[in-house]
């Protein structure tokens, strides 16, 4: 029998659910990730966030909540350029984020 | 479980007696008994004076909350209403309906704040019927003047919300509906946080409420997102987030304020168990889900099948046994002549026991 | 100098501003409405950002009124005011040369919040209850021993127009920043997540004490207000809130939800401002003569205000406007 439709499924981010424990390696490793402010300077100044949705603060977030899917296409973007690391208020080492979370997720692909 | 008293900062004015009553649209085929239960207690059991005028007509709220009747419109209708009951020589209006009873507040106090539109409401009234109206000097909801008149019920009660065989109280969850607190809080009891007009209830009559995370969430009718074919599944996700919600809580029955929010409790069950193959409570056999006016008939020793409880989706038989309601099976499908009005074909939640 | 000076308000801003008056010879008489001197303070644990003992401030403070023999009037409520009297709630009158309002704040009442379960749920707080179960030494009501997760959330009466709290409250970000990470040094295992809509450090060490929560504590911050807190089965609180930073509703139980509650106007400024020149501000404080060159002063000559009274302040900046108040009633009586 055809229903015409299927129940949808819901878009919180559960963290009751949600697997944290590649989130809390990254954040042992990088401690200073815990320290961003989410100014998204990174962002405004990214050459692939100019041409793509591709965004390292959003990313990141997704990373600490727990939501891996499609992540590691989207840092697989990046051109390791560097220059959100020059404009980080944070100082955080973005490159090394950026290749660690690529590490970490690699079995999410 | 320690319940809170905050639904004693709200409450409103309910009237005792003399009440002009409106219909649901939905209802009587939904839950075909429970407003002729409402008027049997209200006139019979509680010797009250309820009129009703057979020319009264739908408040047009469905079509409003589609896009499809604007403003203008509904408030004339609901003039009119308004008009009937001044006729009749009524003061104190009560509607079966939430969706109704949201609209009615909404436009009386749209009136109080633009005298203007009010005006015009008088005047398109008066002009397509001849017309003219009092603004009532009570509105409720027909769940508030059953909970006002809660301890006379109980009073009189047959039965208590306790299950007969082990002596606790069941374990019920309420859903009072979107438009019947969250437009306007104040107009509703308990506010829409803390409701307590099914809860009060419920109370009165032995049973316990659970007070469950997603109790205030919207069961999802929307009208035009169940009306749109395409957007069903996001109406039917919402019931599912409730049941989820509230099944670790065990709850022996479902008691709803709404015409829609009842309707879609009880078949949303059935949809969620055929697409999915999940079934909430006892034995995978659904949560029974009853009207309010039900609820009380059951109380007051109504005949189940007398009230229409055989067009339930969800089996009621296992709640009428946990309350020591006798039944006669054989009678579940008979009409009010005796006749054979027809069985449905079982669904897969209803496990063809009965 | 023959002149007196009535304080209204024994907390610290009080007691600094009689200290100062009094160490140049004015007379100053503190009228307070509890039983005992320190305010709010008496009731805190330690104050932000250096986690000093909040005793360490208020002992001082409290010794040296002692030690001055500054007149105190206890149990004292004032309910009216003219330019050189005030009335108690016994009908007695007493006369001043000048008046220092410094009558601080209300604490928000978290119940009107209905949706957060305040008082209905054991394991929903306050920061206040959180301060007084500090220096009692036990968090109670915690069904769990080792708490999983805890969430503190920000803005609970301020900057929310549903309760008529327009303003914010100010301090309550760095309170709770310092909050999580007394918290996490009680419950090392525990992940505290706060729930804010902005984060304003405004102070001297508070961002640094931010950014500390975050790196050293592993703090975490989530840009979003919860919209409603309910009770699941086994005793946690569901909380909900939107991402704001990813856009998508986030839902998580925790073992305890502290509210941060904000300050609200004193009850009491309505009564001060029966009489001309004393005036409120929409949100219930008052409002001084200027904001930036009389603000502790009001419209009449000898009526003045220092601390909470006039807006949500800091213990420091509170001592301070004590100060500068006092300067301010030396000026004016002297002339």
């Amino acid at each position: 029998m055809s229903w015409g439709y299927t129940i949808n499924r819901a878009r919180d981010i559960d963290m009751d659910s949600n697997d944290m424990t590649t989130s809390k390696l990254i954040l042992e490793k990088i401690p200073s990730l815990q320290g961003c402010i989410a100014c998204g300077a990174c962002v405004a100044t990214c050459s692939t966030g100019a041409l793509t949705k591709y965004s390292l603060r959003k990313v990141h977030t997704l990373v600490r909540r727990g939501e891996y899917s499609g992540l590691l296409e989207e840092l697989n973007k990046c051109m390791l350029c560097g220059k959100c690391q020059l404009v980080c208020p944070r100082g955080i080492n973005t490159r090394a984020v950026i290749s660690l979370i690529k590490r970490e997720l690699g079995d999410h692909r | 479980m320690a319940y809170n008293n905050s639904w004693q900062e709200y409450q409103k004015d309910i009237a005792d007696d003399k009440y002009f009553y409106v219909r649901s649209c939905i209802r009587q085929n939904f839950f075909p008994g429970s407003e002729a239960v409402f008027l049997n207690i209200l006139r019979n059991d509680l010797g009250l004076d309820v009129k009703e005028e057979a020319i009264h007509t739908s408040c047009t709220g469905i079509g409003y909350h589609s896009d499809i009747i604007p403003l203008e419109t509904i408030m004339t209708v609901v003039a009119r209403q308004f008009a009937l009951m001044t006729e009749a020589g009524y003061e104190n209006f009560i509607s079966s309906c939430i969706t109704s009873f949201g609209i009615y507040t909404e436009i009386l106090e749209t009136w109080h704040e633009f005298p203007e539109t009010e005006e015009r409401a008088r005047e398109d009234l008066y002009k397509a019927t001849g017309r003219t109206f009092k603004k009532p000097k009570n509105l409720a909801h027909t769940s508030d003047i059953i909970f006002h008149h809660r301890e006379k019920i109980a009073a009189k009660a047959k039965f208590k919300l306790v299950n007969s065989k082990t002596g606790e109280p069941l374990r019920v969850v309420d859903h009072i509906g979107c438009h019947y607190a969250k437009l306007f809080p104040k107009k509703g009891l308990g506010g829409s946080e803390f409701p307590y007009v099914i809860a009060g209830m419920v109370h009165a009559w032995g049973g316990d409420i659970i007070d469950y995370p997603e109790r205030r969430h919207c069961c999802g009718f929307g009208f035009r997102n169940y009306l749109v074919k395409a957007n069903r599944g996001s109406s039917v996700a919402n019931s599912q987030k409730k049941f989820e919600s509230m099944a670790p809580f065990k709850p022996d029955l479902i008691v709803g304020n709404c015409p829609g929010c009842s309707m879609f409790l009880d078949k949303w069950q059935y949809t969620i168990h055929e697409l999915e193959g999940v079934a909430y409570g006892e034995n995978n056999r659904g949560i029974p889900t009853l009207t309010y006016e039900e609820m009380a008939g059951l109380v007051l020793g109504y005949n189940p099948w007398d009230m229409g409880m055989q067009m339930h989706q969800i089996d009621v038989e296992p709640l009428l046994d946990k309350l020591g309601v006798a039944y006669d099976p054989s009678e579940k499908y008979l009409g009010v002549n005796g006749e054979y009005i027809g069985r449905p074909e079982d669904a897969s939640i209803n496990n063809n026991c009965y | 100098m023959n002149k007196e000076v009535l304080i209204i308000g024994g907390g610290i801003t009080g007691m600094q501003c009689a200290i100062s008056l009094t160490e140049i010879g004015i007379k100053a008489t503190i009228v307070e409405k509890s039983d005992k001197l320190g305010g709010k303070l008496n009731d805190w644990y330690k104050l932000f950002p250096t986690f000093t003992s909040a005793s360490e401030v208020i002992n001082p403070i409290k010794d040296r009124v002692k030690a001055l023999g500054i007149d105190v009037q206890l149990n004292s409520e004032v309910i009216k005011l003219t330019p050189t009297t005030i009335t108690l709630s016994d009908h007695t009158i007493i006369n001043a040369d000048a008046i220092v309002i410094c009558s601080g704040f209300d604490i928000f009442d978290a119940k009107r919040k209905e949706e957060y379960g305040y008082k209905i749920y054991n394991n929903v707080i306050t920061s206040v209850d959180l301060e007084r179960m500090f220096c009692e030494g036990k968090v109670e009501n915690l069904d769990n021993d080792t708490p999983k997760r805890i969430a503190i959330l920000h803005c609970v009466g301020s900057r929310d127009e549903k309760v008529c709290q327009t303003h914010c409250s100010r301090v309550c970000c760095v309170a709770g920043v310092k909050q999580a990470i007394e918290l996490k040094e009680l419950y090392p295992k525990s992940e505290i997540f706060n729930f804010y809509m902005d984060i304003r450090m405004f102070g001297s060490g508070y961002e640094e004490l931010y950014k500390e929560a975050q790196i050293k504590h592993n703090i975490h911050f989530v840009r979003g207000r919860i919209s409603e807190a309910a009770q699941t089965i086994d005793n946690k609180i569901q909380i909900k809130a939107e991402d704001t930073l990813i856009g998508r509703p986030l839902k998580m139980s925790v073992d305890l939800l502290v509210l941060m509650v904000g300050m609200s106007a004193g009850k009491s400024n309505k009564d001060f401002a029966n009489i001309d020149g004393v005036n409120q501000n929409n949100n219930g404080f008052i409002a001084p003569k200027d904001l930036f060159i009389d603000s502790v002063s009001s419209d009449i000559d000898s009526i003045f205000y220092a601390g909470c009274v006039t807006s949500p302040k800091s213990v420091g900046e509170s001592i301070t406007e004590g100060i500068a108040a006092a300067n301010k009633v030396a000026k004016f009586l002297k002339s």
